[in-house]
């Protein structure tokens, strides 16, 4: 066992735990942070994604122990159900999907797109996702729900 | 259990000011609705009114129905039946779905039928329970039903609107204690026959676009997935299973875990075998670690593709099902001027859930609640009774959602495995397979193996036809133990495999269309070993049609091409729903711009980019759906690129234009993924494509741009949707490639190779 010191949604977090623990299990068991989601557990399909320091994590294939002293933001530090984010609520007004469960992953991938790049093409947009899968085919609503928080957020600049 | 509803119209101002609801597990686990008999398990009657709705003193209307949401916002839908119905307004709806305790068994969730069959039940227990509103405030306000009117659940007098009183005031929080009729069960049930529904045309509420009431809390980890359900002093659990088929437990090793921290204990009955411990991470490590010895496998699977079909085609069949014979098939076929034969495959195809199955069972003092994402909690039920040995009264299943499934998945294994190791550690214990598992144990869509012949006369009619599909029976599903059942001493109903009477069906076989000679048979091969494996299959997405139209629709194009016809108006011929299937495939052409030409494309020329345009009908059920689909094709490397799809959908009375959209989208999309790049990969040791890497699905690049057009048919009531746009699509992009190469593939997946290597042949003649 380890003790871990991490910042999650802002808040410092300090847990005793298998220090090899993949990042994914520390959030959703031991802070009931549901957004995350396994999916694969290696990196393939990006259920599990969160960001860190601005860049996306899959937060199933990373130890906790490296996310020492590290920020975290999972999708509940994008805004909740009282204080939607401007993502979230491009994607209610696209009904961008159908069982949601990727995407948490097309939520955090999606705020690190538009972090670096505030108005990418469709072309940009598809491919960042390009390692998100989604088995429903909710892929055309995903890249409008894009493309309206993009223009929604220049517009007002909402974060 | 009630759930609460949760008021959040800043979050959806933009859209519709929606109040959103949704189900919070862990808040009342045990409460329950007046619908509730009585009991750990009530079974609640279909003939009492209160069994499926009750009006609470809040204002809130809650519906009990064994239906549940898949993830395709059916919920939604049903829920705008219930408050038109019952004229309320949609946000007074609030659905407890799947709770075997709570809810009457309409039949699992799957076939596009909970609108087609549970919609119509709910809507006259929704009207049965109007009318006996109306009773009570007449009664109460002393004028005559005829003369109440009601708005948003507050009746008045028509003359006199300020004399009115609310449902709520009239019944809140209080049984309805009336007998209804119903009769039949599960699916055929028939509810309330006698009471007259609202006119379709007056319909306010069903028809529109209401945004979904499960999306906002998924898009902010709000939503509770089955995946998320978490109980006090819950623990983790892993089964761990033999290589690719069921077999014995030799022996187990208990030592090669010790270093791992956490383990309570391994679990081990019979020939089943899991970890529980009190991280989930410990349960991984360990299941990965524990050195377990099996015996070897009675049988082994085919080695390989060719060997798999060889087996199809030689084999003798089980079950002949010889669906049409119609006229004189081999007399026809003699006077013909042409004939024509092609053979087709399916492969086996994986659902690929993304979210892999899960579990929660808390089994104490001979009682089990389990909270899973099965189609069917009913059916679970009676899984894990059998499992458990104990009486079904005994078991409580409650449906949390798990994610997009398309079939019935592993959420009844891992229910079974859930339970098994509750029982054994005394307290609660989830359980959540890993994806190598989910790949390699999801039953799979069956391998399909087609032979099409027509006779063609002197007009280029087709006037012959005969149709075969060999297939498997479903070896996992209804009726048939599951993993851990089987691993625990039930055996498979032998000769079970085969037959548990579940089969891949017979659609899509050519019967969208009348042909004057029709041969239709669709022969049911046993599967190869009695014991479960990798292999097992059951019911995905429209099971059986996808592969057989592919068939069919293809061979339709060949006709078309060798007797020099335009796709569409070749098709236009001779449809069996003549009227229906016309104005759907019409309006498919036009939306997609369809120019009347014979193909391949006279366009193309020597480039390397060749593009080409492909359409294919299907008829499933009453829905009717005709897809048009535009590819490009890398001659040098045979990649196909699907650009474009549109699609026209008659699927009688639309609940939810937007939603159905969304369907329709799905549907396309999957059924690209599924064409182009998805085949299940095994050798005689098992399915060797156990990922996202080797299992290729869709991803954002090669999605098309995809065009719809709804045709609306109130007067039909609803045929359901969640499949029915998947079927053609196979069909239309293999005619689009023909179309742009002149090359035929007849092999699913269209890989590149395949592609190429038709490019090669140049094998347009059939």
């Amino acid at each position: 066992m380890s003790r871990i010191s991490l910042t999650v949604n802002g808040k410092a977090r300090t847990i005793d735990v298998d220090p090899s623990t993949p990042l994914l299990y520390v959030l959703r068991n031991e802070f009931q942070l549901n957004g995350p989601k396994f999916g694969c557990g290696m990196s393939q399909c990006g259920a599990c994604t969160i960001l860190s320091e601005g860049r996306t994590v899959r937060s199933c294939s990373v130890s906790v122990s490296s996310m020492q002293n590290r920020k975290v933001t999972t999708l509940e530090g994008l805004g909740g159900s009282a204080h939607p984010g401007f993502l979230q609520s491009a994607f209610v007004k696209e009904q961008a999907a159908q069982c949601g469960y990727c995407t948490n992953g097309m939520i955090m991938t999606t705020q690190a797109l538009l972090d670096r790049n505030a108005n990418p093409s469709e072309a940009e947009i598809k491919q960042a996702l390009n390692a998100n899968l989604c088995r429903c085919g909710t892929h055309v609503r995903i890249v409008r729900a894009v493309k309206r928080a993009a223009q929604e957020r220049n517009q007002t600049g909402r974060i | 259990m009630r759930s609460t509803a949760i008021s959040r119209r800043d979050f959806v101002k933009n859209t519709t000011g929606l109040v959103i609801g949704f189900s919070l597990f862990g808040s009342r686990l045990h409460s329950a609705g007046l619908g509730e008999q009585s009991g750990f398990n009530g079974s609640p009657l279909p003939t009492v009114l209160d069994s499926w709705l009750v009006v609470g003193s809040d204002g809130i209307i809650t519906v009990f129905t064994s239906k549940v949401d898949l993830g395709t916002g059916v919920l939604t839908a049903l829920s705008q039946v219930m408050a038109e119905e019952l004229e309320v307004s949609f946000e007074r709806i609030h659905m407890i779905t799947g709770d075997t305790a709570q809810t009457i068994d309409q039949s699992q969730t799957s076939g596009s039928r909970t609108l087609h069959k549970a919609g119509p039940q709910l809507r006259q227990a929704a009207a049965a329970g109007r009318h006996e509103l109306l009773k009570l405030a007449s009664v109460r306000l002393d004028v005559p039903v005829e003369k109440l009117t009601v708005n948003d659940g507050i009746v008045s007098v028509v003359d006199n609107p300020s004399t009115s009183i609310s449902y709520w005031k009239l019944l809140g929080g209080k049984r309805f204690d009336v007998t209804i009729t119903a009769t039949g069960t599960a699916a055929e049930m028939r509810v309330a026959p006698e009471i007259t529904p609202k006119d379709p045309k007056d319909y306010k509420i069903v028809g529109t676009s209401i945004p979904r009431i499960d999306l906002p809390a998924k898009f902010t980890g709000e939503f509770m997935y089955s995946q998320d359900v978490r109980i006090p002093g819950m623990l983790h659990g892993r089964a761990i299973r033999p290589e690719h088929s069921i077999a014995r437990l030799v022996s187990v090793d208990e030592g090669s875990i010790k270093d791992i921290p956490g383990i309570v204990k391994v679990v081990k009955e019979d020939h089943f075998v899991g970890i529980v411990a009190t991280t989930e991470w410990s349960a991984i490590r360990a299941s990965q670690a524990l050195n377990v010895v099996w015996s070897e496998p009675e049988a082994k699977l085919p080695a390989s593709r060719d060997d798999l079909y060889s087996y199809l085609k030689e084999t003798k069949p089980f079950k002949e099902q010889s669906v049409a014979n119609r006229g004189d098939f081999d007399s026809a076929l003699a006077r013909s001027s042409r004939v024509f034969e092609a053979t087709y495959h399916w492969p086996f195809h994986m659902h690929g859930m993304i979210g892999p199955s899960c579990a929660v069972a808390d089994v104490r003092d001979g009682k089990a609640t389990v909270w899973a994402g099965s189609q069917g909690t009913h059916r679970t039920r009676k899984a894990v009774a059998d499992l458990l040995r104990v009486p079904e009264n005994n078991v409580r299943i409650v449906y949390a959602e798990g994610s997009g499934c398309y079939g019935r998945l592993c959420a009844d294994d891992v229910a079974e495995d859930a339970a098994l190791m509750s029982r054994a550690v005394g307290k609660p214990v989830r359980v959540q397979w890993m994806r190598h598992e989910e790949h390699a144990w999801e039953p799979k869509g069956t391998a399909q193996l087609m032979t099409v012949r027509a006779g063609v006369d002197q007009q280029g009619n087709i006037a012959a036809w005969d149709f075969t599909d060999r297939y498997f029976p479903y070896t996992a599903g209804p009726g048939i133990p599951l993993l851990a059942s089987t691993q625990t001493g039930l055996k498979p109903n032998s000769p079970g495999f085969p037959g548990n009477g579940y089969e891949y069906g017979t659609t899509g076989s050519g019967d969208v269309y009348a042909f004057e000679n029709q041969r239709i048979n669709c022969p049911v091969i046993p599967w190869i070993q009695n014991a479960m494996s990798h292999l097992r299959t059951c019911n995905l997405r429209a099971p059986g049609a996808v592969g057989r139209t592919f068939a069919s629709e293809s061979f339709i194009d060949e006709v078309a091409f060798h007797t020099g016809v335009d796709p569409v108006q070749f098709r236009l011929r001779s449809p069996r729903n003549e009227q229906r299937t016309s104005e759907v495939l019409l309006a498919a052409a036009k939306q997609a711009g369809w120019v009347e030409r014979t193909s391949p494309s006279p366009a193309n020329g020597n480039s390397n980019k060749c593009i080409g345009r492909g359409v294919a009908i299907s008829d499933r059920d009453g829905a009717i759906v005709a897809a048009v689909v535009e590819v490009e094709v890398e001659k040098s490397t045979g990649k196909v690129k699907v650009t474009r799809v549109t699609v026209a959908h008659d699927c009688g009375l639309i609940a939810n234009p937007d939603g159905l959209k969304n369907q329709i989208e799905g549907n396309v999309v999957q059924g690209v993924s599924r064409t182009l790049f998805e085949e299940v990969q095994f050798d005689e040791n098992g399915v060797t494509n156990k990922d996202w890497n080797s299992y290729q699905t869709i991803r954002f690049e090669d999605i098309p741009e995809i065009e719809i057009v709804l045709i609306d048919r109130p007067e039909l009531g609803f045929l359901g949707a969640g499949e029915a746009s998947i079927i053609p699509v196979p069909s239309a992009i293999a005619n689009a490639v023909f179309d742009a190469t002149g090359a035929r593939v007849r092999d699913i997946p269209l890989t590149s190779e395949r592609v190429l290597s038709a490019l090669q042949r140049r094998e347009s003649r059939i």
